[in-house]
């Protein structure tokens, strides 16, 4: 049941993202590729992962309301020009070559529901699953797993945040410095 | 023109100020049993800086920059950054491992309470902290920096007021 009702959104998702490269509307665009993301994250409810769910919705939101803000007093630039004919075939070449390498990667894949750590006894997350509250006390495991056995994978995470913020400030700071000398 | 015309209209206005002190609290919620329920340091920072761009978009850029201009904001942020790598390189000092969990684990009376689980607590408030005010400046930024001047003490003002003066 849950498969079906899966499919059903993941068609959604792919015809939201479609509405959104084809529209002429940069709002209409926008609430298309949001509209995505929203669907993803009740898939991700599904499949047993709030944790994921919560984020998915709560950076959905944020960035729709930061697109909408940015762009809705820009200039609209249509482009009315057909699409280039060689670009268009090696589009097309690069989704066939990459929908065949899919297709041989989901043979490997294990059947849907079934976990693939169970597959191999010496995978980590069978450590994780059997000593995570014994070794970190924390109940919500994959609180445990992000910040106590891989704490420094979110540490370079938190720093690719702030190096961004870092640079978008210098970069717009010059040219507010620019216009103040006027 | 008085500054309670900014912004947008007084039913969005008095929604907000009923309604921005409980968003605020669910994210510190979300933040504090990150270690318990689903949830954690990254969700709960974006709600914080959701609920500053509630209050900004309601009732106009300048009522939140005169508060909280981008100096409390970039200093909030390179403090939870700072907590974080503290909280990190404390672990060396305590145990000889990066990152060890050196703070006791359980607590005594059992599973499902709010101090137990060691450093991770203080991680999730740090990364809270970090990503609520990098969010908030982001849509600082992308928002409003067109047309921010500094006037020397990191004070802003906008283009708006500089015409009018």
């Amino acid at each position: 049941m849950i498969e079906i009702i899966i499919i059903v959104l993941l068609i959604f998702m792919l015809i939201g993202s479609i509405i959104c490269l084809e529209t002429k509307d940069l709002l209409s665009s926008i609430i298309s590729i949001t509209s995505v993301g929203y669907f993803g994250s009740v898939i991700f409810l599904l499949i047993g992962a709030p944790d994921i769910a919560i984020t998915q919705m709560v950076v959905e939101v944020l960035s729709l309301i930061i697109l909408i803000r940015a762009t809705i007093r820009m200039d609209l630039t249509t482009i009315e020009e057909d699409r280039d004919f060689f670009g268009l075939i090696g589009t097309l070449a690069l989704i066939f070559v990459f929908f065949i390498l899919g297709m041989e990667a989901i043979r490997y894949l294990p059947k849907f529901g079934t976990p693939s750590f169970t597959l191999n006894l010496q995978a980590p997350s069978n450590r994780y699953l059997m000593n995570g509250l014994k070794e970190t006390g924390a109940v919500n495991i994959v609180t445990s797993i992000i910040l106590d056995y891989r704490g420094y994978d979110t540490l370079g995470e938190a720093t690719i945040l702030f190096t961004s913020i870092l640079g978008a400030l210098a970069i717009l700071r010059v040219y507010a410095r620019k216009r103040k000398e006027k | 023109m008085n500054n309670n015309e900014k912004g947008m209209s007084i039913i969005v206005k008095t929604v907000t100020r009923w309604i921005k002190g409980f968003i605020f609290l669910f994210g510190l919620s979300i933040v504090l049993f990150g270690h318990l329920t689903p949830g954690g340091g990254f969700p709960g920072g974006v709600i914080f800086a959701a609920t500053f761009i509630l209050i900004t978009l309601a009732f106009g850029k300048e009522y939140v920059l005169k508060k909280i201009g981008k100096t409390l904001a970039s200093e909030l942020d390179s403090l939870g950054a700072l907590l974080f790598l503290i909280i990190a390189t404390l672990g060396i000092y305590f145990s000889g491992i990066f990152f060890s969990n050196f703070i006791e684990k359980t607590h005594p009376t059992g599973n499902f309470k709010l101090f137990s689980s060691g450093i991770i607590p203080l991680c999730n408030i740090s990364i809270g902290m970090k990503v609520g005010s990098c969010l908030f400046m982001i849509f600082i930024i992308v928002s409003v920096v067109r047309v921010i001047f500094e006037d020397g003490k990191g004070k802003l003002i906008t283009t708006e007021k500089k015409d009018k003066k």
